[in-house]
């Protein structure tokens, strides 16, 4: 009551005196720190690595032992977005001869013995992943915003146990339900198709999104909308008058988890889709070539497929660090 | 401006009665105070007047329409809430603006101006209009809060409790500012608080609530000199009311516990008081001097500067008495002192006002 | 029990100076008052006492050893807090006793302390209760048994009774302070209610803006304020404090009137105001009265029954004047625009320079 109404406070500085920390304590410091570094080195390992590999060549992603140093290329990423044809002598020789003129790809691809012709498979997968994570996300967070402020703001009959049954559909692991998903959306029509991953991603995504949203809203005093009210706006007015603006990190937070979950989701995406709506990884798996497994195509999936999820994260840290302190789940 | 009805409001929330058959009116500009401990219901009688609650019986009534079926919005009231009733987003200028830009108003621009500005000079804060509500102090962020209410030139202002987040000495200042505000503009306001002093110094008449029941209705003076109930008694006054179990033997009182006794006022039908009964007097008159009747012991003292609180214990019962300035009497010290027979009330053991015709 | 000593002890939080170099001395068994509005400083110091913030610069002393950098746990100090901090998932019990089980004290000592302590602040029925079911009162008298129990060398009190309601502050006030004179227990206590200070107070700190304005007795802050926001705060309502000209052996009120000065006045704002004679007239709501023969001339503004009496607000000298306000009889109602005359009590004016907002002193030996 008396918080809003006073200054912050700063936060509990532990007082320690620096000159008197002995040098027992100071050796066990320093050796916490050197474990904590070693720790971090070690579990962004595989990260680097296949950083590292997707800008190899395919000899070089394969060479045993492993190549640390290398001659950095692009043909995994080449080789990842496009498809080619394979070069006949008479062909390449052609080719070769107005190597200037050819963008820089199909240089590379020529190099190799192979013709660029087109965009690959991979290109309109990861436009799936796009639209099917986009679409899944807004709807479970839109969805959610307004199921969250339904049970924060009214006395919705059963509210408790409602709450309960959408927590209960976070509560088994995805992958236990495939299968009876997979008869029931064949049967429906709803095999390989866009709405049937969005509708998936959304109703998995609603549970936690009506949760942390909820949190939120019950941060914002109700006050906020009741002056609205009392003052001549509707409901619907003062939820976008009010409520929205003071919620935004609310659902940062959750738009950013929510797209998490849908643009990582593999399991559902290998089993429901074959083609048209199949998403990016399970696609970034099953990369084919000439004469095996393109593991630098692969590592170049995967590395592209990181980067937007942690570009986002990283521009919304601010919010989601909010998200995982402040919107406190509770009753 | 209107004047307010209520006929017999309750309302539960679950098991608990909140309000339980309150009635009361409001005339046109008074300023009516609504007093209780935390607890019994003034909140929620606002809220079920402004309509952010619908009461389970009874009825609101504006200058002698019911209103029960109007939405907050319709009702034309302007609540000012404890706290948190300032956008933190937004500039004082756009809090004073909200209220007007209601969809239902259709202000227009130019008036909007006009109309923040004035208020805006009537509560001082005409320097802080751009600046963002959450750079403001505790008194400031309160008088835009009263601002938005007073913009709106409502039927009725509704406040809650709006000086008690406040330090004493920004609530005694803002005090007498609001109370001036009032009388000028002649509003109807409907003022809820739980300090008997913000009731006493600014009301026209004060509704005394216990949970959920209106035990009194009155002017100050009525409510102080001639409180109905023990409960009224104990809530209204600083320091509180001195209530003294007593019996009676013929045309005399004595306080049990003590050698306190006090001859009956003469028209007391003392024949009708009950064999046991309680007494009170206030501090003031509880009067300390060299020569008074009863004996007594300095328990503690609490000086106060204009006044000093002197807590004496007289045989086994508990007295305050109030001597002017701060006084040089120490704990321990023997005293002397004399009770008004005059100012006595006189309560029977269930707490109700015994009066004598 | 403890002597507190603080040497030039102050805070910064970056650029903002929130307690400026203060010297103090608590005594021991001293019951001592930070007093001030919001922001002046008071919780800080506090603070930084407890320990729970650091110190920008100075020594803090407990019984003569330098505690400046002692964590909180080793400073022998209990912390009241304004929100109780009352540990929800424990019975009562176990709150009071949490403390004594940190510092390892044997069960059989722990029962015996917590049921004292349970007997002196009469709670003894609430033991096996947890804190949400109890009353405010009740769980502030909670977290005062928890402060209690472990004996400390000082208590300090950060607003115990701001979160309750008017009625209950007035009642644990006096139980409060009579805790302390049975306990003989140096205390620390702030607040922003001057009522309280005065009322509880062997000494009372009034701080404003980061800045000690005057360390004294509730008489000594209440008669003799060092400075116009002393003279102020301290009150309710505050000092009336009313700029007029001094003229020889006289003071004038602009269009109210000319009041004669006692002995020793005269010679001390002669001294103290050289060439200029703009004065800050001081006079407290009982330290004037209406009267027929009174020298200044006020017209009535609003009046208000406070229960056993009045306050009547006066405008001195026509419509824009200063506003005064004069403590007077219940029956005492005037209605607005009436003129009245009202008289000093000549032993209870004061005067404060407008240059420096210091109070005057008075010439000894008048």
């Amino acid at each position: 009551m008396e918080t809003t109404l006073r200054r912050q406070r700063a936060p509990i500085v532990q007082a320690i005196r620096v000159d008197k920390i002995s040098g027992a304590t100071r050796l066990v410091q320093a050796i916490r720190i050197v474990l904590a570094v070693v720790y971090a080195v070690l579990s962004l390992i595989p990260v680097l690595w296949i950083g590292m590999t997707a800008f190899k060549s395919r000899p070089d992603a394969t060479a045993v032992p492993p190549k640390v140093i290398f001659k950095p290329t692009l043909e995994g990423f080449v080789s990842l977005l496009t498809d080619r044809a394979i070069l006949n002598e008479a062909r390449r020789q052609e080719l070769l001869a107005r190597a200037d003129e050819l963008p820089w790809y199909q240089r590379l691809m020529v190099q190799q013995g192979m013709e660029v012709t087109g965009p690959s498979q991979y290109v309109g997968r990861l436009r799936n992943s796009v639209i099917i994570a986009g679409v899944s996300t807004v709807a479970a967070v839109v969805l959610g915003l307004l199921a969250a402020y339904a049970f924060s703001r009214f006395p919705v009959p059963g509210k408790g146990d409602l709450l309960f049954f959408i927590l209960s559909t976070r509560m088994l692991p995805p992958v236990v339900v495939t299968i009876p998903i997979f008869l029931m959306y064949r049967r429906l029509g709803l095999h390989d198709t866009h709405i049937g991953l969005i509708l998936l991603y959304t109703v998995f995504n609603l549970s936690f999104s009506v949760w942390l949203m909820k949190g939120f809203l019950d941060e914002i005093p109700r006050e906020y909308e009741e002056a609205a009210l009392v003052d001549g706006y509707t409901r619907l007015q003062a939820f976008f008058k009010v409520v929205l603006p003071n919620s935004l990190s609310g659902l940062a937070a959750t738009t950013v988890f929510c797209l998490i979950f849908a643009w990582n989701e593999y399991a559902f995406a290998l089993m429901l889709t074959t083609d048209r709506a199949r998403t990016a990884p399970p696609s970034i798996t099953t990369m084919l070539g000439r004469g095996g497994i393109e593991w630098a195509s692969i590592a170049a999936g995967s590395l592209g497929f990181l980067i937007p999820v942690v570009l986002v994260t990283f521009a919304l840290r601010k919010y989601l660090l909010r998200g995982v302190t402040f919107g406190a789940i509770r009753q | 401006m209107s004047n307010v009805e209520l006929r017999s409001i309750t309302k539960r929330f679950g098991v608990v009665t909140a309000l339980d058959g309150v009635s009361f009116s409001i005339q046109h500009g008074e300023f009516f105070v609504l007093l209780g401990p935390t607890g019994a219901g003034k909140t929620t009688t606002l809220r079920v007047i402004a309509g952010l609650e619908r009461q389970d019986e009874g009825s609101v009534l504006f200058d002698g329409q019911p209103v029960d079926h109007l939405a907050p919005a319709d009702r034309d009231v302007a609540f000012v809430f404890q706290q948190y009733s300032l956008y933190p987003s937004m500039t004082v200028y756009e809090n004073l603006a909200f209220p007007l830009r209601s969809p239902l108003r259709r202000v227009p621009e130019p008036v909007i101006r006009k109309r923040v500005q004035e208020t805006a000079e009537k509560l001082h804060i005409a320097h802080l209009l751009q600046r963002r509500t959450a750079n403001l102090s505790g008194g400031e962020m309160q008088r835009v809060a009263i601002g938005r209410a007073l913009v709106r030139e409502p039927r009725i202002f509704l406040m809650d409790e709006p000086l008690s987040n406040l330090d004493a000495k920004l609530r005694e200042a803002l005090r007498v500012e609001l109370q001036h505000l009032q009388k000028t503009q002649q509003s109807t306001t409907l003022f809820v608080t739980h300090d008997q002093i913000e009731a006493l110094t600014m009301a026209d008449r004060i509704a005394v609530l216990d949970r959920g029941r209106i035990i009194q209705i009155g002017t100050p003076e009525e409510i102080y000199d001639r409180p109905a109930t023990t409960f009224v008694a104990q809530l209204v006054g600083t320091p509180r009311i001195n209530l003294m179990n007593a019996t009676r033997e013929d045309a005399t009182l004595y306080i049990v516990g003590s050698t306190i006794h006090l001859p009956l006022p003469p028209e007391a039908a003392w024949s009708s008081l009950p064999p046991s009964f309680l007494v009170g007097v206030r501090p003031e008159d509880v009067r300390v001097h060299c020569e008074g009747q009863f004996e007594g012991e300095v328990v503690l003292t609490e000086p106060l500067g204009v006044e000093t609180i002197l807590h004496i214990r007289s045989g086994e019962q508990k007295l305050l008495s109030i001597v002017p300035g701060i006084s040089g009497l120490c704990i321990g010290e023997g005293v002397r002192f004399d009770i008004s027979k005059e100012r006595l009330h006189f309560f029977r053991d269930d707490g109700t006002r015994i009066v004598f015709s | 029990m403890a002597t507190i000593e603080l040497r030039q002890v102050e805070k910064k939080f970056g650029d903002l100076h929130a307690v400026k170099p203060m010297d103090l001395t608590i005594y021991d068994g001293e019951f001592v008052v930070l007093l001030g509005p919001s922001g002046c400083g008071k919780t800080t110091t506090l603070r930084m006492i407890a320990g729970l913030e650091t110190v920008t610069g100075g020594q803090i002393l407990l019984n003569g050893r330098d505690v400046t950098w002692e964590h909180p746990s080793r400073r022998d100090i209990a912390f009241v807090f304004q929100l109780f901090a009352l540990y929800p998932h424990m019975s009562v019990w176990q709150n009071i006793a949490f403390p004594l089980q940190a510092q390892g004290v044997p069960r059989q000592a722990v029962r015996e302390r917590v049921a004292e302590v349970a007997r002196i602040l009469e709670i003894e029925h609430l033991l096996r209760q947890r804190p949400r079911g109890l009353s405010m009162g009740d769980q502030q008298r909670v977290a005062l048994a928890r402060a209690l129990v472990r004996r400390p060398a000082a208590f300090l009190m950060d607003e115990p009774l701001g979160a309750l309601d008017a009625e209950l502050r007035e009642r644990m006030r006096g139980e409060i302070k009579r805790l302390h004179i049975e306990q003989h227990a140096t205390t620390i206590y702030v607040t922003h209610d001057q009522v309280e200070a005065m009322a509880m107070g062997d000494r009372v700190v009034v701080m404003s803006d980061a800045v000690v304005q005057q360390v004294g007795t509730p008489a000594e802050v209440y008669y003799d304020p060092a400075n116009l926001f002393v003279a102020r705060f301290i009150g309710s309502p505050g000092m009336n404090l009313v700029p007029c000209r001094y003229l020889g052996g006289a003071i004038e009120v602009s269009g109210s009137g000319r009041v004669p000065l006692p002995q020793g006045w005269d010679t001390a704002l002669q001294r103290a105001l050289g060439a200029s004679c703009d004065v800050i007239l001081g006079f407290r709501p009982e330290a004037a009265h209406v009267t027929s023969e009174g020298p200044l001339d006020a017209t009535v503004y609003a009046s208000e029954m406070e229960g056993g009496y009045a306050m009547i607000h006066l405008t001195l000298g026509g419509e824009g004047g200063p506003i005064v306000h004069i403590r007077a009889g219940r029956d005492s109602r005037y209605p607005i625009g009436t003129s009245l005359r009202i008289a000093l009590d000549p032993g209870m004016i004061r005067f404060f320079d407008p240059r420096t907002e210091r109070a005057i002193p008075r010439e000894v030996g008048r």
